[in-house]
């Protein structure tokens, strides 16, 4: 089975990605200083200062969700598959993979392989790895994302995989940063091991502070993990992380501030790296309540926002305007033909008249827990939709508990708010998880009969334009009756330090170098 | 340093400008109010100077911003200019308009709260010292538990629990702060309770809420009013640290506290922005204590200087 | 007299821990869904509710919690499953380090300003010591702690963020800590001084300090040997409060400068609602609160005869 290949950068799209055009480049091309990027070295203490961590982070890789500790597992784990920098997937702990039907995918275990308690890797414990996400008792968050496996086995050196229906995009789904290869004890992994078989091997830790760990000689990969030794250390203010940079106690960090980025470049210590991805920022409104149940309402205010000024002062620029749709330009299906809405109050005017309506009082709920610089985005919005007739009310609520108790609108008052998407590598996943009627992250609660047929036919339709077809219309029908308004697409913006080498292309699909920068980055 | 320089001939120009108000007023006034022009301490007369500069920009916010507080009205961050006096904040809104509505809104709240705080407080506080007992005991006990969780914790709690209105925010912090004034208030009125004069007024057969407010409070009134001038501006350092938590006042209302907070990591680049909205809130502390510091001292009637 | 003192303590801890667990009771949201965020679906909350207990009822974990407490057992972090003393064992350590050291600094400065201000009150040192230092207290801290990092850690003096491990030397801890003590210090030296001016300008109008200025003796000798010492209670006090302040209230501070201490794991501990470190800490914070207080009175009836013999 080919692997589909990912556009990583498309680097001269029209419309969406004109504001961002500068900014693309340069995030792809580095900057003199760090040409050239030849031969990598051997060594050094590579730091990072990452914006994430909490003293009550857990080591179960079903609980992972944050920056620190996605960072921290790349340095001691290996997955089945990698996704490259170029967004195509590469063979890492699965030597290859195949399938005859889409339902059954067989995984070649690669040989050799030990963990850093000297154990070899063998298929037991990949299954047990798969495993811990699934079964009843299971509390991983991506339960749902394997729910469609019926069987795992290991059978002599390959894992075995049956699905209750085909899904041309398993191996995407193996790459998910949850599943990592963890040693099995009796079908199970301890998930309170840092026992893993990647490039690291963990010397120390403490969560919400700081993680040490030093090269693993026995890695089976030559031409990965460079330092001799990485600390992972949590920063969660971000002046005190630009400070942490500027000083040189740490390398990378991320999150930088847009509004110091200017002066941070000025400065000359470090460069910015911005990679654009799928992630996203939007606003999620609960189509069961009303005035979200009428269209109209929604396109008013999909109308009623100003996406250029949102990426110039919320992203700073590092990023790009969305059409309402959560399918980003590093997606193979990227739809480009649709008619982009820009900030347009006669036409959100006259969608409040289609709805029966003069004016509009609506409330939106954010926090800057949501999406940095959420609160902010609010209260711009806010100002665009006057103009509107539209008395949009910005109610900042606590970033505490913001995820339980205001996204998915569980008490009944929040159906107006704020939400941010990592993004997915491929579009079913997206779609499936946010999209589909009755997912559980459908946060605008949201159904749509042909959109929801398309979904299911488009994940087993081998043919490939028609499949394409499928999905474009699939994002037509969200950008435009869907109920979460996407504003944009934001980068992962990093800043990094002069003295650390980065390769030519780095990768969009997640941070940090899709979490690996601590195996592709090497001392300049 | 075009900055500091600016910075401290203002400074002196207001210094400058309490001098000369408290030498017309030495040469206008007569009486009683003479006679307090002539005592007051240049410190003092800066300090009113400035109290009155605040009220007035508070009560004339909308005549003398420029721009409306929430309106965006030019690009992020934009450089001080001749339409932009301060430059524009980081979506774009005038921050001189938005320091003047901060002046409103920011010593609104802080005078609300600090004066719900000490309502509460010293009555509690000295109704618990005078009636003694059981109510002081449990009062008193109550309130040193909640004295003892940290109160920048207990807020975030109470905020998280009964959402961030300016109303809730106001009354907790209120809360937190009343059970410190609660305890100097108890402190101060347990000396006072066991003079003859109180023992005089309840042999008259006064009522507890009578002695409390003709008796106790006037001799307790010179801590009490210490303390409501660091308390006051307490309030604004309170709201900063929430926001800095990611709670705190809700937007578009501009309040200097989260303004110090949304600017703050400008300062890493030297850059002077959210130097404007600290140095307000500097400014007011400084004079309000200074004020303060003159009544007491006039208070305690000691006589030499 | 300190036996009542302690017994009161302990009762006192006991309502503290009641009120922290009301209060975490009433917070939106429970630990299962902190802990899965937006990954938490029905299925998952419910796997993982019934795997850390939070299916039973109210007083019944209170009461699981209090006498587990009771045996000096805190149990474990119900997050991540380390025992609660070891998550705590070296924060507590860190912690009273920094305010120890803040206060080593924070103390003499603020005795001898507030000293020198009511020797020479009313003086141009007065007012600029005075206003000093209200300046510098009606800054936030974190501002303070920028404004500090800009000038002696981007300047290459100090490190900007503090990174100890157990292998540290005592030296290039205090090397280490210089910024976030320094911090500390701005914010608590104002208060301290104005107590101490005050406290000793409210004595100077007394008769015996007339007496002794009658008897021709110096300035300095007055404030010292006659209305220091009975100034000392009221000093004695605050320098207690604040040092409580110090333990209990720097989770900015730690926040800024990336310091492991108790502040930052209360924080994360509240919002995560893990009860069991919330818990813990908050008691660590009040049995501070409450030895500091314990202490200060006992010390200013030492140093005021007057009040021992009071009753």
């Amino acid at each position: 089975m080919k692997t589909p290949r990912i556009p990583a950068m498309p680097m001269t799209r029209r419309g969406v990605m004109q504001s961002a055009a500068a900014v693309t480049a340069a995030g792809l091309i580095l900057p003199h200083s760090a040409m050239p990027a030849r031969a990598q070295t051997r060594g050094g203490t590579f730091r990072v200062g990452i914006g994430h961590g909490s003293t009550t982070d857990s080591l179960d890789p079903g609980l992972w969700e944050n920056l620190y500790v996605q960072t921290f597992a790349a340095c001691r784990h290996n997955y089945l598959i990698e996704v490259g920098s170029d967004g195509q997937l590469v063979p890492e702990i699965a030597e290859s993979w195949d399938t005859t039907d889409g339902s059954t995918w067989v995984f070649t275990i690669r040989q050799g392989v030990t963990f850093h308690s000297g154990k070899d890797v063998t298929a037991e414990d990949v299954v047990a790895s798969i495993n811990h996400h699934r079964g009843d008792d299971s509390t991983s968050v991506v339960k749902p994302l394997l729910a469609a496996i019926t069987d795992v086995r290991a059978d002599g050196n390959t894992v075995v995989v049956t699905l209750e229906a085909p899904n041309a995009d398993l191996p995407y789904l193996m790459t998910d940063y949850h599943i990592p290869v963890m040693p099995g004890m009796d079908g199970r992994i301890d998930p309170a091991s840092t026992d893993g078989c990647g490039g690291y091997i963990v010397e120390s830790f403490e969560h919400g502070v700081q993680s040490t760990v030093t090269r693993n000689p026995n890695y089976w990969k030559s031409d990965r993990a460079w330092f001799d030794r990485v600390e992972l250390v949590s920063i969660l203010d971000p002046a005190a992380r630009l400070n942490a940079l500027i000083t040189g106690e740490v390398h990378l960090i991320d999150q930088v501030d847009p509004a110091t980025i200017g002066m941070l470049e000025s400065r000359g210590v470090a460069r910015i790296l911005s990679i654009p991805g799928n992630a996203h920022y939007g606003f999620p409104m609960d189509s069961r309540q009303a005035p979200y149940d009428d269209n109209n309402v929604r396109l008013a205010l999909k109308y009623a926002l100003d996406r250029e000024a949102m990426v110039d002062v919320i992203l700073g620029g590092h990023g790009a305007v969305s059409n309402d749709n959560p399918i980003g330009p590093a997606n193979r299906y990227f739809n480009t033909e649709m008619e982009m809405k820009t900030y347009d109050p006669d036409r959100a005017r006259f969608h409040l008249r289609e709805a029966g309506l003069d004016s509009l009082d609506v409330t939106i709920a954010v926090a800057d827990a949501a999406f940095s610089g959420a609160v902010d985005a609010g209260a711009m919005f806010s100002e665009t939709a006057r103009a509107a007739g539209i008395n949009l009310e910005v109610n900042r609520v606590p970033n505490d508990g913001y995820w339980s108790n205001v996204w998915l609108n569980p008490n009944g008052d929040t159906p107006f708010c704020a939400t941010y998407w990592g993004g997915r590598a491929v579009e079913d996943h997206m779609f499936t998880t946010a999209y589909a009627a009755g997912a559980d992250w459908n946060e605008g609660h949201w159904s749509n009969d042909r959109f929801n047929e398309l979904l299911v036919a488009a994940r087993s339709e081998v043919d490939e334009s028609l499949r394409r077809e499928m999905y474009m219309e699939m994002q037509q029908i969200v950008s435009f009756e869907g109920s979460t308004i996407i504003p944009m697409y934001n980068n992962y913006v990093m800043a990094v330090a002069n003295d650390i080498a980065t390769p030519e292309q780095i990768s969009a699909n997640w941070n940090f170098d899709g979490f690996r920068c601590v195996e592709r980055w090497w001392m300049a | 340093m075009g900055f500091a320089t600016s910075v401290l001939l203002g400074l002196a120009g207001l210094f400058a400008l309490a001098w000369v108000l408290r030498a017309g007023a030495r040469s206008i006034l007569t009486g009683q109010s003479r006679s307090i022009a002539n005592d007051i301490p240049l410190t003092a007369a800066f300090g009113l100077l400035v109290i009155a500069i605040y009220a007035a920009v508070a009560i004339a916010a909308p005549a003398l911003a420029p721009f409306p507080e929430r309106e965006i009205v030019g690009g992020q961050f934009q450089a001080w200019s001749a339409e932009h006096l301060l430059g524009t904040d980081r979506i774009g809104r005038d921050m001189l308009s938005r320091l003047i509505y901060g002046a409103r809104n920011t010593v609104g709240i802080a005078f609300a709260t600090t004066a719900l705080a000490f309502v509460v407080g010293s009555i509690l506080g000295l109704w618990a010292a005078l009636t003694g007992g059981w109510l002081d005991q449990v009062l008193s006990r109550f309130v040193d538990a909640l004295m003892s969780i940290p109160a920048l914790i207990f807020s975030l709690l109470l905020l998280t629990i009964f959402g961030t209105s300016v109303l809730t925010l106001i009354l907790v912090i209120a809360a937190v702060d009343a059970t410190r004034v609660f305890r100097l208030a108890r402190a101060v009125a347990q000396g006072i309770v066991v003079m003859d004069y109180i023992e005089a007024a309840k042999l008259r057969g006064e009522g507890a809420w009578f002695l409390i407010r003709r008796e106790i409070l006037p001799n307790a009134m010179a801590p009490l009013v210490a303390e409501f001038g660091l308390r006051f501006c307490f309030v604004f350092l309170t709201i900063s640290s929430l926001s800095f938590l990611g709670l705190g006042i809700k937007p578009p209302t501009a309040d200097w506290g989260s303004m110090v907070r949304d600017n703050a990591t400008l300062i890493t680049f030297g850059d002077v922005t959210p130097l404007l909205p600290a140095g307000c809130i500097a400014l007011l502390t400084v004079a309000v204590n200074f004020v303060v510091d003159w009544q007491l001292h006039r208070a305690s009637g000691l006589k030499e200087s | 007299m300190i036996a009542l003192r302690l017994a009161l303590g302990i009762g006192l801890l006991f309502i503290v821990s009641l009120i922290i667990f009301g209060a975490t009771e009433l917070l939106p949201g429970d630990l299962a869904q902190q802990i899965l965020g937006q990954g938490a679906t029905p299925e998952t909350l419910a796997a993982l509710r019934e795997q850390l207990g939070l299916n039973d009822p109210a007083p019944v974990r209170y009461w699981n919690w209090l006498s587990g407490a009771l045996t000096g057992d805190f149990g474990v972090s119900l997050s991540n499953g380390r025992p609660i003393s070891e998550l705590i064992g070296a924060r507590l350590g860190n912690t009273v380090f920094l305010a120890l050291y803040a206060a080593a600094l924070a103390v003499p400065i603020s005795l001898i300003l507030g000293i020198l201000a009511a020797l020479w009150r009313n003086s141009i040192f007065d007012r600029a010591a005075n206003a000093g230092a209200l300046t510098a207290i009606s800054f936030p801290e974190f501002f303070v702690a920028y404004i500090l990092v800009l000038w002696l850690a981007q300047t290459g003096l100090f490190p900007s963020m503090v990174r100890i491990n157990p292998t540290t030397t005592f030296g290039d801890r205090i090397y280490m800590t210089f910024l976030p003590a320094l911090t500390l210090t701005l914010v608590v030296t104002a208060h301290m001084m104005r107590m101490t001016r005050a406290a000793i300008i409210n004595l100077m109008a007394s008769p015996y300090i007339e007496m002794a200025r009658l008897k021709g003796l110096s300035p300095l000798r007055i404030v010292l040997r006659h209305a220091l010492p009975n100034a000392l209670a009221p000093i004695i006090n605050v320098i207690a409060l604040n040092l409580a302040y110090l333990i209990t209230g720097v989770v900015v501070v730690e926040v800024v400068f990336v310091y492991p201490g108790l502040g930052q794991l209360m924080v994360d501990a509240v919002s995560n609602r893990d009860i069991a470190v919330v818990q813990a800490v908050a008691l660590i914070f009040a049995g501070a609160y409450v030895a500091l207080n314990l202490i200060a009175d006992v010390l200013s009836t030492i140093t005021n005869p007057r009040l021992m013999h009071r009753r």
